[in-house]
């Protein structure tokens, strides 16, 4: 679906000293993947978002989407069609003073006749459960509400990847609740997502799990292998799962019990089977 | 507190002027004020105070709303009529003081510049009253798209008509959280003279502005990741048409103008 072939990216245009926010990015994003991106500030990941869709235009190397080179100009609103993208902030993204307006939106940029708007519109607000609202004022929705309009706007141009670029980081817990079980209802119809995301719980959820570090590609496996290896992620200054981190102690302190834990569930059943053991009993 | 404003003057009811094309509307109203200019006698600004008296009555929009909307300016309104009345010339009617004088023509003038203006802002409130900001930015591009022709930039213009309609009450929100900020930090904006009033506001217009910038930024990647490219091949979830009561409106108030013209004409 998206290919990316030692993307460098900088900001700066100066040919002297040049600092590349990103460094050689080889990454493949198969069809109907959901992969997670993770890293901490600064480290390019939202720069990386932007190259998928042909935001930006790498200054090395090569970004395909469905085998189409995003800096051929012929291409150019084929692949942002292709790859829809929901942004951190919820306002910042709503163009219009209706909810459903604003969901026909990008319909509209891209010429589909009226009825056709219509019934992608009212599928669109049905898929993200806002159909009700679709004659309200995005304004008056709460955070969650409005992010899942952003989704919906996505959705409305038929695109076969949705990028989400922090999508639940000026959420309440509430909100982001109801953005993730959006996001997964999503990833049930086959659409392809890359979630990038500082929440931890919300990349187990993934496929396959990216870290990135300084503009590189330090881990790349599925959530399980990632999250097992707590010291190294804590090096790059990021959080694993508190459960992960549970057990991870646990270990530590000499209790066995297995370091791959994502789930609360997992954790307990872990803990449990510990506890009923000889050596559990003999410790207590 | 400021958050619940509602987004323009729209009085959201059902009435025969609200179900009319946005464009209908604008265009009649461009005529019914030609037609308010074109009065001169009593019998022109009869006419077209019943002409108006009708069009509200039409609009179902209670006549509280439409006092509320002659309340800005009814200064205006008694400053011009105060000004006709002391400065045109005429017979005397009342001396008032050192070469003051109010004259017969004075009296009438201001009486007709007051009406003048009065009917102007009610049949003006009368568009805005009955339709939505969204009918109205589509009503105007939709008139200005022959212009784009040569040059005129109509979807642009719409565009950025309803973009800030829309982030008006996002940037009122904002406005609120800044203030509340700066208090917090000892900044006080009602409090002192006029000069330390408005100093006070510098610290909240900066960060009110900063923001406003990176919001513009987010809106244009969001807007581009959503396939905008301008006006070119658009099209519209919601197409306006003219009806056949479009075209009954038109006709009376071609029909009004038409009256209107005559009497200036033959000078009735």
């Amino acid at each position: 679906m998206i290919k990316t072939e030692k993307v460098t990216y900088s900001y700066s245009e100066e040919t002297e000293d040049i600092k590349f926010v990103l460094n050689g990015i080889d990454i493949e994003i198969k069809k109907g993947e959901f992969v997670a991106i993770l890293g901490h500030n600064g480290c390019g990941k939202s720069t990386l978002a932007k190259l998928f869709n042909g935001l930006f235009l790498p200054a090395g190397g090569n970004v395909y989407v469905s085998g189409k080179n995003t800096k051929s100009t012929e291409e150019y609103w084929n692949i942002r069609q292709m790859v829809g993208m929901v942004f951190q902030n919820p306002d910042n993204q709503i163009v219009a003073t209706v909810v459903e307006e604003d969901v026909a939106f990008a319909p509209e940029n891209l010429g589909v006749p009226a009825e056709e708007i219509r019934r992608r519109v009212d599928d669109a607000l049905k898929a993200v459960d806002m159909y009700e609202y679709r004659h309200h004022a995005p304004h008056l929705l709460s955070g969650g509400q409005k992010q899942r309009i952003a989704i919906a706007g996505a959705i409305a141009m038929r695109p076969e990847c949705i990028v989400f670029d922090e999508p639940t980081a000026m959420l309440d817990p509430k909100g982001r609740k109801e953005v993730m079980a959006a996001i997964e209802k999503l990833r049930e119809e086959g659409i392809t997502i890359v979630l990038i995301t500082h929440y931890m719980d919300e990349a187990v959820k993934a496929d396959r799990v990216i870290v990135m570090d300084d503009g590189k590609i330090v881990m790349e496996d599925t959530p399980k292998n990632v999250f097992s290896q707590v010291k190294m992620l804590k090096g790059l200054g990021l959080d694993v799962p508190q459960v992960t981190e549970l057990a991870y102690l646990l270990n530590k302190s000499g209790i066995p019990v297995k370091n791959d834990i994502l789930t609360v569930d997992e954790c307990t059943e872990e803990i449990m089977k510990f506890l009923q053991s000889d050596k559990g009993k003999a410790e207590n | 507190m400021l958050s619940d404003i509602t987004l323009g003057q729209y009085f959201p009811i059902d009435s025969p002027l609200h179900k009319l094309d946005p464009r209908t509307k604008i265009l009649s109203l461009i005529a019914i004020i030609v037609a308010i200019f074109l009065a001169g006698s009593k019998i022109s600004y009869a006419v077209c105070s019943v002409f108006i008296l009708g069009v509200i009555l039409m609009s179902g929009v209670p006549f509280k709303m439409y006092f509320k909307s002659l309340k800005p300016i009814w200064f205006v309104i008694l400053f011009t009529a105060v000004l006709n009345m002391f400065l045109t010339q005429g017979e005397i009617v009342y001396v008032f003081g050192i070469k003051t004088y109010i004259k017969y023509e004075g009296i009438y003038l201001a009486i007709k510049m007051a009406i003048r203006l009065v009917l102007l802002i009610l049949v003006s409130s009368a568009l805005t009253y009955t339709t939505s900001p969204i009918a109205l930015t589509d009503g105007v591009e939709s008139l200005l798209k022959p212009l784009s022709k040569i040059g005129f930039p109509a979807h642009e213009l719409a565009m950025m008509m309803s973009i800030a309609i829309r982030f008006i009450p996002t940037l009122i929100e904002e406005t609120e959280k800044i203030i509340k900020a700066q208090k917090a930090r000892g900044g006080g904006f009602d409090s002192g003279s006029l000069i330390k009033k408005v100093k006070a506001l510098i610290p909240m217009l900066i960060p009110l502005f900063v923001s406003a910038f990176r919001r513009a930024d987010d809106l244009a990647f969001a807007m581009e990741a959503r396939c905008y490219r301008g006006g070119a091949n658009r099209t519209r979830l919601k197409q306006i048409h003219y009806k056949k009561a479009d075209f009954f409106a038109a006709a009376i108030v071609v029909l009004f103008l038409g009256i209107m013209i005559a009497i200036s004409f033959f000078g009735v």
